[in-house]
């Protein structure tokens, strides 16, 4: 026999036209159904009633002011840090090192709020800031500056610095910015009450900062030449290249905007939540930006609301563990059931199973 | 964990984005956001005011989970069930938050302000990374009194902290260790080095006890530099046991180095909890704490109004620190000496540091005819006694 016959696989996947907006919403809505109910069945299996583990959800995040407050700033370093990526995302730029960002800006801040707390108030918390946007810049330049002129692969490089950045901490907590008041156990000395960020309505002004990134994000990618230039280029760098666009200009000063968004969220972090800099500064903040901003399709709006939701789901799972009693790992398979069927229908939006085609066709 | 589920999401969604998707997805893991600036009011001076049995409420925070069955998290929520029974609270009246890391502020607030959103009035935060939040919040929330274990700081109003002299115990586990060695080399896995002060008196401690019926034999000490490292731990250990030591003294949080010596066929003393549930063939004795002891004293305090805000320091005679009972294969004469001494402490005849002390690299510390400062027991002991070498 000469001819090998190539068995063709019972359902294959194939790339399906875009949906109608309303048809996709609609989407939507069952996948979020679907995950209430697995949900439900997986807190029915260890003895929960899902329905009191949802309602406590809910009220645990709304219950009070405190409570408010609370999932309030589990927001804000999401809504930042999902800022920062959604720019170099819109350019095709994988920047998977915004948690790195977020430490670097948070080491720079926390330079001056260690050693320049005498400064005046106003003055240190700008320095502050600065430092902060400075931070996360560099830590995006370096692998934006490799891929512009040795074609690195961005990827691996940002996602690599995230390492770096952790153990740049470790290294500073456990040598030149230890905290001598503490033998035994390393940590970095807690802020003066100067270099931190001042409470409004109860919770740090970094919600504030954050509104004003969002604002300034939105009105950057949509109304403005430079935005429309990284949309170009994510578009196809080629296209840009005819149009007479320096591709490698506005990587890199794309990546140092993202970087600098990032940091600023770091410095927001140590100066204004923990008012120290600890190795959890960042805590998994920049690859939970990720998720977000892809679930947000690049859109700020979109951003906050999708954050909220995310901020929803720690602190009230959080709330869940204590009031009922289940352990942390349980509350944290109920959040991976419920992002698995919502990223799951992203998947619907663009692919569709089809069966073997019949014999003879084609 | 939450960390690695959030990475692991995100190389999920890259093998997305090779393929072309620009789908989503991914898992929850974001960091808990909180205020900082302090601003809250000062805690008025004066005394606190007591709160009545059935409006009490207290939150726990805990570094770990206590369903570990042993160890450090472990023996602290026993002392909380403990007390929870002796006063007679509901168990609506308690709240656990597990699995709170030390090292990251933003969490360990999230959680007591949680705890204080949900009624509670007062605070227990078991371990040490908790201290400096502690202080902050107790600020902010004067009404509520905070409770925070094994540091060293209080504001002297609602906020205080509890810690114990442990090495009573490792002197009498020391006698027992003593005894049984027939290498004359004893293990010591410690968590830190000589910059702390409470491993480093507890090696002392123990090497004293070792010392009084031992005088030949050597305490050797690995330290892991960490307070929870199950595999350093053990591998430590077994170090110690390949260099010739027949018993395994420990001042770190897992079962680990028990383990290892029963493997190896040696003995140990455990520590935190009884460990001869997890070793029961090699440990002789364990240094245990009895948390229960200060809960039920605290929560008592602040029901009749005697609460004074300063730091609770207890031991021996307060129940709060206790040596198991010793094995069938301990050596006979150890429990009367362990009697003998454990009454001369209770007495007040002798208090562990006493008279002169020789230390490892020559030089005398103490006078004769007085015994060390609690001061300098907590926060200054940095020599190793003469029988003791670190590795």
């Amino acid at each position: 026999m000469s001819s090998k016959t190539v068995r063709e696989p019972l359902l294959h996947i194939v790339k399906r036209d875009e949906i109608p907006a309303k048809k996709a919403m609609v989407l939507r809505i069952v996948a979020f159904l679907l995950a209430l109910i697995a949900g439900g069945l997986f807190m029915l299996s260890i003895g929960c009633n899902p329905i009191e583990v949802y309602q406590t959800i809910i009220v645990g995040c709304f219950r009070s002011n405190m409570a408010i407050q609370a999932t309030v700033k589990i927001m804000i370093p999401l809504v930042i840090a999902a800022l920062g990526v959604s720019l170099a995302f819109k350019m095709r730029f994988w920047n998977i090192g915004a948690e790195g960002q977020i430490i670097m800006g948070g080491v720079f801040a926390s330079y001056f709020a260690l050693f320049h707390s005498d400064w005046p108030h106003w003055v240190l918390v700008i320095v502050m800031f600065l430092a902060g946007a400075l931070g996360g810049a560099i830590w995006a330049y370096i692998p934006t500056f490799c891929k512009v002129r040795f074609n690195t692969n961005e990827t691996l490089f940002t996602l690599m610095l995230n390492y770096i950045a952790y153990y740049i901490i470790c290294f500073l907590r456990d040598g030149p910015w230890c905290d001598p008041n503490s033998p035994g156990f390393a940590k970095i000395a807690t802020f003066d009450d100067n270099a931190t960020l001042d409470k409004v309505l109860g919770v740090h002004s970094g919600w504030i900062i954050a509104i004003i990134l969002l604002v300034a994000v939105f009105i950057y990618m949509n109304y403005t030449k430079q935005g429309y230039e990284l949309a170009v280029v994510g578009g196809s760098s080629a296209t840009a290249t005819y149009a007479g666009m320096n591709v490698k200009k506005i990587m890199i000063r794309t990546m140092l905007i993202s970087g600098g968004i990032c940091g600023i969220g770091g410095m927001i972090q140590a100066t204004g939540a923990d008012a120290t800099l600890s190795v959890g500064v960042a805590g998994g903040v920049g690859f939970t930006a990720i998720i977000i901003a892809w679930m947000a399709s690049l859109d700020p709006r979109i951003i906050l609301i999708i954050s909220a939701l995310f901020a929803i789901l720690e602190k009230g799972s959080r709330v869940v563990e204590s009031n009922m009693g289940i352990s942390a790992d349980s509350s944290a398979v109920l959040q991976g059931i419920i992002l698995f069927f919502i990223m799951g229908c992203e998947f619907f939006f663009r692919y569709k199973f089809q069966g073997r085609a019949k014999k003879g066709s084609e | 964990m939450r960390k690695v589920v959030g990475i692991m999401a995100t190389v999920a969604m890259l093998v997305c984005f090779a393929a072309g998707c620009s789908s989503s997805g991914g898992s929850g893991s974001g960091a808990a956001g909180s205020g900082a600036a302090a601003s809250g009011t000062a805690a008025a001076s004066g005394k606190m005011k007591p709160i009545a049995k059935d409006k009490i409420k207290v939150g726990v925070i805990h570094i770990t989970d206590p369903a570990e069955g042993a160890g450090y998290t472990y023996t602290h929520d026993v002392g909380i069930q403990a007390m929870q029974k002796e006063i007679g609270l509901e168990d609506s009246q308690i709240i656990r938050k597990n699995n709170v890391p030390d090292t990251d502020p933003a969490k360990i607030e999230t959680a007591m302000r949680d705890c204080i959103d949900e009624g509670c009035n007062v605070i227990f935060a078991t371990s040490f990374g908790f201290m400096d939040v502690c202080e902050k919040l107790a600020k902010e929330f004067p009404e509520v009194y905070f409770s925070h274990g094994t540091g060293y700081k209080c504001n002297g109003v609602n906020f205080n902290n509890y810690f114990g002299r442990i090495y009573q115990a490792r002197y009498l586990s020391g006698l027992a260790a003593g005894l049984q060695t027939k290498t004359n080399k004893l293990g010591y896995v410690a968590a830190m080095d000589n910059t702390n002060a409470e491993v480093t008196g507890g090696i002392d401690a123990f090497a004293m006890g070792v010392a009084k019926v031992n005088p030949d034999a050597k305490i050797y000490v690995k330290v892991t530099g960490s307070w929870f490292d199950p595999e350093g731990e053990s591998q430590a250990a077994q170090a110690l046991i390949d260099s010739g030591c027949d018993v395994i003294a420990q001042h770190c949080d897992t079962t680990g180095p028990q383990t290892a010596a029963e493997k190896a066929g040696k003995w140990g003393v455990g520590y935190n909890s009884d460990m001869s549930k997890d070793a029961p063939k090699a440990v002789i004795c364990s240094v245990m704490w009895n948390w229960g002891a200060y809960y039920t004293a605290a929560v008592k305090s602040i029901i009749d109004g005697t609460w004074d805000g300063t730091n609770y320091y207890g031991g021996m005679k307060e129940g709060l620190v206790t040596l198991s009972d010793l094995s069938s294969f301990a050596d006979p004469k150890a429990k009367e000496l362990i009697e003998a001494a454990k009454k001369d402490m209770l007495d007040g005849k002798f208090n562990v540091f006493d008279g002169v002390i020789e230390t490892n690299d020559g030089k005398k510390i103490g006078e004769e005819g007085k015994t060390l400062s609690d001061e300098e027991i907590t926060g200054k002991i940095n020599w190793y006694y003469k029988n003791v070498e670190v590795k």
